[in-house]
């Protein structure tokens, strides 16, 4: 029977389904971080359980580090005690941690990639939702709460109802300064932040294969933002290319073996979806967020929506009392405070790339706060290494030490009430970069052109 | 967890759509290392000013509603973060049963491994309800998850919601996917000695 690349690997990770239509669901890979762990290791000590497999757990601290002299003991006490607690508790049950200092330390989503460690046709979990970073290489993986941690911890599986599929096709050749950023950021404002609720999403057509694997890990990091379950993009050359020569890739004729698994993983042609979704990706444009959640975008060079009445109403004037703006307003023209590059959607080395090469020569606008934050130790030394570190400091970009940082604001990186942030994160959330503060969510490149102008333009104008 | 079978309860209305897990409980709370006390900072930026005074006309602050362990949510409620640390403030802060009309997933599972119950219903029952508390703000819902219903005072038929009969039987008797998981050893055993995909 035709399957689709969900169900394929749905499939193989059943270990038994149970009365009632649930799943005893394997996971292969658990990833952990400061966060959603620590009572997940005393749930397990509480009932006197242990890991399962060891082996198949690694460990970060991401969320809640400083970004600022990492080599020395965290100043917050209660950030320290947490970070301090992942590191007894990865000692204590024999987990590898890659904590602060170690040369593979970043966002949890984005080590996993670039140390090999999410590889196609596997399942990961990890205590966060953008987990669905990792569907870019053709991988089931999703978020999950501290309860669950602790299942996968005592049994390496989870008790599941399936999800629903749905595909999303892409078709067409991206604009100049149109990203895979913008390319999600659409496809959220047409769905709205639940559109996708009870769904599992593969991404599919000519745009989402001519995307880079950054690119598509940013696509997939944001399907939690119109509430899907995962979403996920079947592996192809390109995947293969990135994966090969990692840390923990398989080696010599394992990676053989391995690629001719991984090349069977697509949907069949006539798979069925529970819902089909296409857009015209030769359409789309720059986009940029005007209100408090992911589905409230628009093209950047657009007016914000007027709404007529609906249930919807009440919570839409909120969001634009918080942000500042009116109905059918342009933000063009909008002064901007702060920038902020980075989070698991966008802190990789193209993305630095893409700033750097913009900023190459420019000064940020005398007003605005610049902060660029790497997602991980390895893409902080690469930048370094091509000396994107100086192209930022001369145009006026503090590059800081990798974290989740400003995205939600647990460390000292916030942004102040009332300030706006063009911002390369995944939500706009109230409060999420800090009591007050109002986050428009946008590509690099956007936020890179806004940081120089000190303000929204139409960036189709300002491109090198 | 503890058992949850019927309730009789006052209702919280917060008719605010897409209600995310960070309004829920901000992030720069989530640095405790245990589950308990996050109910202090419920919904902390929506009720508190920035020195810490309540805000009047939060609803957590109007006296009306104190004590009521019902909470009346716009649709999709818990979207964003997988934050359980939500579920178990909401819990924190006595409510046991969330109402909406949809509830985002991963929020979903998490307040079922709490013991709070996300009870759903249609846009239509949800709008009524609203009204019913904004006429009455001590109008008291009855929950019975045996039988699935909630009744509204006033109402001539009681709602019936749907809810996975496992997660029922969990929920009614105290239960969670551990003692499941771990009960199925021989069976995951036996599974791994047969994963081809992992090179």
């Amino acid at each position: 029977m035709a399957k689709t690349l969900f169900d394929k690997i749905w499939d193989a990770h059943v270990v038994r389904e149970v009365a009632g239509g649930l799943t005893v669901f394997y996971i292969d890979r658990h990833l952990i971080h400061e966060v959603t762990s620590p009572q997940a290791f005393d749930e397990l000590t509480a009932r006197g359980l242990t890991l399962r497999r060891t082996e198949q757990i690694v460990a970060t601290a991401d969320h809640n580090v400083p970004t600022r002299h990492q080599d020395q003991p965290i100043q917050d006490p209660l950030s320290r005690s947490q970070v301090d607690k992942l590191t007894e508790n990865c000692a204590k049950f024999g987990v590898e941690l890659y904590g602060l200092g170690h040369q593979y330390q970043g966002i949890v989503h984005v080590i996993g990639p670039e140390l090999g460690i999410t590889q196609p046709g596997l399942t990961m979990v990890c205590g966060d939702s953008h987990t669905s970073t990792h569907g870019a290489f053709g991988t089931i993986a999703f978020g999950i709460g501290t309860s669950q941690v602790t299942q996968v911890m005592a049994s390496q599986c989870l008790l599941l109802d399936k999800p629903k599929r749905m595909r999303i096709t892409l078709d067409g050749d991206l604009r100049p300064g149109v990203t895979a950023k913008d390319l999600i950021l659409y496809v959220i404002s047409q769905l709205g932040t639940g559109g996708a609720t009870g769904y599992f999403v593969e991404y599919a057509g000519s745009a989402i294969r001519g995307l880079s694997m950054e690119g598509r890990m940013t696509v997939c990091n944001m399907s939690i933002e119109m509430g899907a379950r995962g979403g996920l993009i079947a592996p192809d050359a390109t995947t293969f290319e990135y994966v090969k020569g990692r840390r923990f890739a398989p080696q010599g004729e394992n990676w053989d073996r391995a690629v001719a698994y991984w090349q069977t993983l697509y949907s069949d042609e006539d798979a069925v979806f529970d819902a089909e979704l296409q857009f015209d990706a030769s359409a789309i444009q720059p986009m940029i967020t005007y209100g408090t959640n992911p589905g409230m975008g628009i093209p950047l060079s657009a007016s914000i929506p007027v709404l007529n009445g609906g249930s919807e109403a009440t919570s839409f004037d909120k969001s634009l009392r918080y942000m500042g703006f009116q109905p059918g307003e342009s933000l063009l023209g909008k002064e901007i405070n702060y920038v902020f590059i980075g989070s698991c959607t966008n802190s990789r080395i193209e993305d630095l790339r893409t700033v750097a090469a913009y900023v190459r020569g420019k000064q940020k606008a005398a007003h605005v706060e610049a902060i660029i934050v790497p997602g991980s130790k390895q893409v902080e030394q690469q930048a370094i290494a091509e000396g994107l570190d100086k192209v930022l400091a001369e145009a006026g970009f503090e590059l800081r030490e990798p974290g989740c940082s400003a995205c939600l604001a647990m460390n000292d990186d916030k942004i102040p009430a009332g300030a706006y942030c063009v911002s390369t994160s995944n939500r706009n959330f109230e409060g999420r970069q800090g009591p007050g503060a109002r986050t428009l969510l946008a590509s690099p490149l956007v936020a890179a052109i806004t940081a120089v102008e000190g303000r929204l333009v139409d960036i189709t104008q300002y491109l090198n | 967890m503890e058992k949850f079978q019927t309730l009789r309860s006052g209702v919280v209305p917060l008719p605010i759509e897409n209600v995310d897990t960070d309004q829920i409980i901000p992030a720069r709370f989530l640095k405790a290392t245990t589950r308990e006390g996050f109910g202090a900072n419920l919904f902390a930026d929506w009720r508190y000013t920035a020195d810490g005074q309540p805000k009047p006309d939060f609803v957590l602050n109007d006296a009306r509603y104190q004590g009521h362990k019902i909470l009346l949510a716009g649709k999709n409620f818990g979207c964003g973060s997988s934050r359980e640390h939500a579920a178990w403030a909401l819990y924190d802060a006595g409510f046991r049963v969330v109402i909406s009309s949809y509830f985002a997933d991963i929020f979903r599972g998490n307040a079922l491994n709490t013991g709070l119950l996300p009870l759903q219903v249609s846009d239509e029952v949800l709008q009524g309800l609203f009204e019913v508390v904004d006429q009455d703000p001590q109008a008291a819902l009855m929950v019975d998850l045996q039988t699935q219903t909630l009744t509204v005072p006033g109402w001539a038929e009681v709602i019936h919601f749907e809810l996975d009969p496992y997660k029922k039987e969990c929920l009614i008797n105290g239960y969670d996917d551990i003692d499941f998981l771990i009960s199925q050893e021989a069976a995951i055993t036996a599974f791994e000695q047969q994963r081809s995909w992992v090179f």
